[in-house]
């Protein structure tokens, strides 16, 4: 029971990084086609700067949670994952200084060489969390002693990459929806735009990945035995459509949280499909790791749960507190974004009077 | 090479790196915190904008501390597999409960820190100071209780073979870890002082912006000093709990052979590993060694002889790195204490300024040597006397780990030259005084 709610928790953990990090990831990836001056770039990078740092440490808690809840599965994933996961790590790193490196000097060529690592930083981890679940949930070459048989260049299978693309796609539609909640003028236009088409290769790309889902992996067998559990992918297209909805209607805010919804309902749609492996041996599956074979003592599993029930409630909740609050007071900026610097020190410094 | 020594490189690398950010991010907070706190309470400009000033060099060197802190976390299963599956039970969770319950704090309010000063009342722009400031130093506490379970492991039992918790609070709030905890957090609030006093330092040299620095350097000199106190007390003490659980690396620290009652204590000491004695042994103190680890000149000390050789760790980096950090330790006490008596008139004394200015790489070579000394010193054992270096590594190709050593070695080369110009360009350029309150300086708009 308590290896079934870990296994739970250990899914939502990285539907959340996803649904946070997400928009991060699609803004950055988006930014190098979008972003026609360095007004625009500055205001590409507002929309994300309060944020990231947060949204980081959702992939640190799921790590942790991992490591915590499944040692085992910590173990080998990450040692089987080598190249990839520090490939990611790389990128994060990248993008992390890319946001507080950038502002810091005056020099054309210096922002553009942090222009780049804020691309890169953003459609690495992206493309590579893609690549790493899609060959989660088809299952990699581990033998019984949990060494893993493969390379980097295993994983890059057509399934896995199909994964990596749907993730990108995943978000682009995710931060181009975002990044036209928090600009002005015309790079809000066409970051709505972004989203509007990019939506339709979104919807025919998820159709595929399911059909090959089918055929590549065992995901659907949970699904076939308890039919209940259908409600999960039904709230995944139920959400995708709603987001083509809300972008008809231009409200964006609807259309983001739709878009976060999908994410999550994507993410566990895998997670339960998985359940209860968490690690499949394409080898030979009785050398999988599940929720059972690999979780931690139960007074381990049940501390945790004490912590997560306390401190995950309080961490949303000044997380929900901390995106009102800068939602609360862009406007002004967010105006002034599309007027260049000058218009937004003008902007800002009216807004610090008025709060004087 | 093999698997593990590239991984034993690719990790000590790794956090030696992090931890040139870690300690500043800890005793600059504090101090910021400090200062905005001031500035509530008097209302003394001066003390929001050395808040801002100081609080932009935080924010170059917390964004490195990060990116560079995460890499760490998933280094324990991409590189030490057998490790994290034998004490991930225990190990783990502490690591998990870190990032739930303060990890998540600090990097949400850094963010309302950053940029909320025209967004929020004093007050409230102080108390998510003092948020980052506490969540960094709990994240602190509980990465060190962490790491005092491979120094010292309690509270398991091994089950399905590997270590299960058996008492949590045993793991917490076992002395090891609280000591070593006051250690590192008062080191790292020293660091915090050298720097703020390093620069001011420098500013004060050249006359300029003097009633802010002057005013930066107080309010650090006085920090500084009741932690380099706190330190050589608590140093020592911490020194008798490494003699109590760790008999092996106290041997190697002081390059100490024979077991022995009423052990000497040399003032100075040239070892010679090789044939298992010192080459020069000079200024005997008789029964020093006994009366400095256990307060009892008679007390047996255990040598390195009595210890299999497969069970010693390597002498020379734990003996350098103990006299290193010992005798920094007393310089930083001498140093503030003399500061402290002078900081009225500070501004009179240019040789003590340009003292105080070299000082400031003195508290991290303090740091890294201290932490050399706590894991060079455990080996052989990863966690001591229960799982060893060697079964610790994960069964992947060394050219994977090559290659990713490499990675790390060019990327954190880079980012720490990039790090250094940036806050070395902005601690040299000084205060952006503002004219009227409320109003925005140009940093603040630049901040993306």
């Amino acid at each position: 029971m308590l290896e079934t709610i870990w296994f739970a928790l250990w899914g939502i953990l990285w539907a959340a990084y996803f649904a946070l990090d997400g928009f991060d990831f699609g803004i950055g990836t988006l930014m190098p086609f979008i972003a026609k001056d360095e007004a625009e770039r500055r205001a590409i990078y507002k929309s994300m700067g309060p944020y990231w740092n947060g949204n980081e440490v959702w992939l640190i808690t799921a790590g942790g949670v991992t490591f915590a809840a499944f040692p085992k599965t910590y173990a080998v994933m990450f040692s089987s994952l080598y190249s990839a996961l520090l490939l990611i790590l790389f990128a994060l790193i990248v993008r992390g200084v890319a946001m507080e490196f950038r502002s810091n000097f005056e020099s054309s060529g210096w922002k553009r060489f942090w222009d780049f690592g804020l691309w890169i930083g953003n459609f690495a981890p992206g493309l590579l969390f893609g690549v790493a679940f899609a060959n989660l949930f088809r299952g990699i070459l581990i033998d019984g002693q949990g060494v893993y048989q493969g390379s980097l260049f295993s994983l890059l299978n057509v399934y896995g990459l199909m994964g990596g693309i749907l993730f990108v796609l995943i978000f682009l539609v995710h931060g181009s929806i975002w990044l036209t909640i928090k600009s002005g003028g015309d790079l809000r236009k066409r970051a709505g735009l972004v989203a509007a088409r990019i939506w339709f290769v979104l919807a025919a790309m998820a159709v595929i990945f399911l059909a090959a889902t089918w055929f590549s992996t065992k995901l659907y067998d949970n699904y076939l035995k308890t039919p209940g559990l259908a409600v999960i992918p039904l709230a995944a297209v139920a959400a995708l459509f709603a987001i083509r909805f809300f972008i008809a209607k231009s409200e964006w805010l609807k259309a983001w949280f739709s878009s976060a919804i999908f994410i999550i309902a994507v993410t566990l749609f895998g997670v339960t499909g998985l359940y209860p492996n968490m690690l499949i041996s394409s080898i030979n599956p009785a050398f999988s790791l599940t929720a059972f074979n690999s979780a931690s003592s139960t007074l381990t599993l049940k501390i945790m749960l004490g912590v997560a029930l306390v401190f995950v409630p309080v961490v949303i909740a000044y997380q929900v507190w901390v995106y009102r609050f800068f939602a609360k007071e862009s406007t002004p900026e967010v105006a002034a974004a599309g007027q260049g610097a000058v218009g937004a020190i003008k902007a800002r410094t009216a807004s610090g009077l008025k709060a004087g | 090479m093999d698997t593990l020594m590239l991984s034993r490189l690719q990790f000590a690398s790794a956090t030696f790196f992090h931890f040139l950010f870690v300690p500043l991010t800890l005793g600059l907070s504090m101090l910021i915190a400090i200062m905005e706190t001031i500035y509530v309470r008097t209302g003394d400009e001066d003390y929001r904008n050395m808040a801002k000033f100081w609080g932009k060099i935080f924010l170059i060197n917390f964004a490195i501390g990060v990116v560079t802190g995460i890499t760490l976390e998933f280094q324990f299963g991409t590189n030490w597999s057998k490790y994290s599956e034998y004490v991930g039970d225990i190990f783990g969770s502490l690591l998990a409960i870190e990032a739930t319950v303060s990890f998540f704090l600090e990097s949400s309010f850094i963010a309302v820190w950053a940029f909320g000063w025209n967004r929020l009342s004093p007050k409230a722009h102080a108390i998510t100071i003092w948020l980052v400031a506490l969540g960094s130093s709990v994240s602190a506490i509980w990465i060190l209780i962490a790491n005092s379970f491979m120094q010292h492991p309690v509270g398991f039992a091994i089950r399905n073979g590997r270590a299960e918790l058996t008492d949590f609070l045993a793991v917490i709030f076992q002395p090891f870890a609280w000591f070593t905890i006051s250690h590192t957090l008062a080191a790292a609030y020293i660091l915090g002082s050298f720097f703020v006093m390093g620069v001011s330092a420098w500013h004060l040299l050249r006359k300029q912006h003097v009633t802010f620095f002057s005013k930066s350097f107080r309010l650090a000199v006085t920090f500084g000093l009741i932690f380099a106190i706190v330190e050589i007390v608590q140093g020592h003490m911490n020194g008798a709990v490494v003699a109590k659980y760790q008999p092996a690396k106290l041997a190697a620290m002081e390059s100490f052979w024979n077991t022995q009652t009423n052990a000497p204590q040399f003032l100075f000491v040239v070892p010679d590993p090789q044939n298992e004695r010192n080459l020069i042994e000079f200024g005997e103190i008789p029964g020093g060694l006994s009366t400095l680890a256990f307060h009892d000149s008679k007390a047996e000390v255990k040598g390195l002889k009595s210890f299999p050789p497969s069970e010693r760790p390597s002498v020379w980096m734990p003996f350098i790195g103990f006299r290193v950090m010992m005798g920094l330790g007393f310089f930083f006490l001498f140093l503030t204490s003399f500061a402290w008596a002078s900081r009225k008139y500070i501004t009179e004394k240019p040789l003590l300024l340009k003292v105080l200015v070299y000082s400031i790489p003195l508290p991290y070579l303090a740091c890294e040597m201290g932490w050399m000394l706590t894991e060079v010193g455990r080996q052989p054992w990863v966690v001591y006397g229960m799982m060893k270096t060697e079964q610790a590594v994960s069964p992947i190709a060394a050219s994977q780990v090559g290659i990713s050593l490499a990675a790390f070695i060019a990327v954190y080369t880079f980012l720490g030259l990039v790090a250094f110009y940036l806050i070395a360009r902005h601690a040299r350029r000084g205060p952006e005084l503002e004219t009227a309150p409320g109003g925005a300086t140009a940093a603040e708009v630049e901040y993306a």
